[in-house]
C-alpha cells in the first residue's frame, strides 16, 4: 500500500469518527434527560479520542507535518473521506440514536478486523477504540430497541428515522481501490465482507425493535472518496472549524 | 448548534397531554478501586435495572471512580423517619457502656 493510499484510508478512518463526534457533540446540554445527555456526551468525546489517534497517524504517514488539529480544522469538505451516514443531521433524538446504531454496527465490525492489521499502529488503535465501541453498539442497541418497540410515537419515529437513514447504509460496503490496496497488504478487511454479517446482526436488532430495514437496496455514496458529499458537512464545518478559521493557530 | 434541518417536532394536538411520565429513581453505588465497600454516590433515573446500571456508568464513572455498580430503586428502599428521631437515637446517647472505652488493652494485642 503507497503512503498516499495509506493516508487516505486513515483520513476515512478518522473522519468518520470527526464528523460524527462532532454531531454527537450538538446534543450537549439539550438531551432529552440528563443521563442522556451526558451519555451522549460521552460518545462524542470517545469519538474525538479515537479521531486523535487516526489523524495523528495520517499526519505522520502523509510526512507534511500536519497535526491531528491541522487535519481536523483546516481542511475544506471536499478534502473530507468520511462516509455520508456520519454528516447527516441529528434530527430527533430517535434519530440520532438510530445514526448512532447503524455506524456502531459497522464500527464494531470494523475494528475487530483492524485488530488482526499487518500494520500495528493501525491494530493498536484499533484495540483501544474497540473497547469505547462496544460500549457505544450495547447503547445504541439497546435504545432502538426500547424506541422502536416502545409508544406508537417512538415505533414511528424510530421507522421514520431508519428510512431515512437506511440509504446511506450502503457506502459502508463498496470497495475501492484503496480498500483493495489495504485488503492486499493485510491492513484492513474487505468492506463487502463485513456487509454480511452487518445484515444479519442488523436484522436480528430491528426485529427486536419491531421495524422493517426499506427493501430498495440504492446506496448514496461519494463520502468516504470525496467525489461528493452531503449538503450538511460544509455547514457543520463552518461551525466546527470557525474559530480555527477566524483565529488562526488560536489555542487554550 | 442546531441542525441544518432538523426533523419537524410534532406538538402536542390538545392540551390534554399530560406532563411526561418520568422514569423511577434509582440510588446508585459504586465500589472504587481500592474501596471494600459499595458506596452511595448519587441517584438518577431509568426505565429498567439494566438501564440503571448503564446510565450510572455514564454519569458517575467517566473519572475512572469505580470497577462495580449496584443500582436500586429507591421505592425499595426502607427508610427510617426523620420524625423518629427521638425515639430511634436519642436513648443511645446516655449508654456510654456500650463503647470498648472502659477496657485496657493488652500490649500484646497490638494496635487496634
Amino acid at each position: 500500500m503507497t503512503p498516499q493510499d495509506l493516508f487516505q484510508y486513515l483520513l476515512r478512518l478518522g473522519d468518520n469518527t470527526l464528523v460524527l463526534g462532532h454531531r454527537t457533540s450538538e446534543w450537549c446540554g439539550t438531551g432529552p434527560v440528563l443521563e442522556e445527555d451526558i451519555a451522549l456526551a460521552n460518545t462524542a468525546l470517545d469519538l474525538i479520542g479515537q479521531t486523535q489517534m487516526w489523524l495523528g497517524y495520517a499526519g505522520e504517514v502523509e510526512s507534511e507535518g500536519r497535526s491531528a488539529d491541522d487535519l481536523a480544522m483546516l481542511r475544506d469538505v471536499w478534502d473530507f473521506r468520511n462516509v455520508l451516514l456520519v454528516e447527516q443531521p441529528n434530527g430527533d433524538f430517535g434519530q440520532t440514536m438510530m445514526r448512532q446504531f447503524l455506524f456502531d454496527l459497522w464500527h464494531d465490525l470494523m475494528l475487530a478486523n483492524l485488530q488482526k492489521s499487518a500494520d500495528p499502529r493501525i491494530a493498536e488503535i484499533a484495540e483501544k477504540a474497540s473497547k469505547e465501541v462496544r460500549y457505544h453498539l450495547e447503547r445504541s442497541t439497546d435504545t432502538v430497541v426500547g424506541l422502536g418497540d416502545g409508544s406508537p410515537e417512538s415505533h414511528r419515529r424510530m421507522q421514520a428515522a431508519l428510512n431515512l437513514l437506511w440509504p446511506y447504509v450502503g457506502e459502508l460496503f463498496v470497495p475501492d481501490d484503496i480498500d483493495a490496496a489495504a485488503v492486499a497488504a493485510g491492513i484492513g478487511p474487505d468492506p463487502a465482507g463485513i456487509g454480511a454479517q452487518y445484515r444479519n446482526l442488523a436484522d436480528e436488532v430491528m426485529a427486536r425493535a419491531t421495524l422493517a430495514i426499506p427493501s430498495d437496496p440504492f446506496a448514496h455514496k461519494g463520502g468516504k472518496s470525496g467525489f461528493r458529499h452531503t449538503e450538511h458537512l460544509g455547514h457543520m464545518l463552518t461551525e466546527m472549524q470557525w474559530l480555527q478559521r477566524a483565529y488562526p493557530g488560536a489555542t487554550w | 448548534m442546531s441542525s441544518v434541518n432538523p426533523a419537524p417536532y410534532d406538538a402536542p394536538e390538545t392540551e390534554a397531554a399530560r406532563p411526561r411520565d418520568e422514569w423511577p429513581l434509582w440510588e446508585i453505588f459504586i465500589r472504587g478501586q481500592h474501596g471494600l465497600n459499595h458506596r452511595h454516590v448519587g441517584s438518577l433515573h431509568a426505565a429498567d435495572a439494566e438501564m440503571a446500571v448503564k446510565n450510572a456508568r455514564d454519569v458517575y464513572t467517566r473519572r475512572n471512580e469505580g470497577v462495580s455498580i449496584w443500582a436500586v430503586e429507591a421505592r425499595h428502599i426502607a427508610a427510617s423517619s426523620p420524625s423518629d428521631k427521638g425515639p430511634f437515637y436519642e436513648p443511645a446517647q446516655s449508654k456510654v457502656y456500650r463503647h470498648p472505652t472502659f477496657f485496657d488493652i493488652p500490649d500484646e494485642a497490638g494496635h487496634m
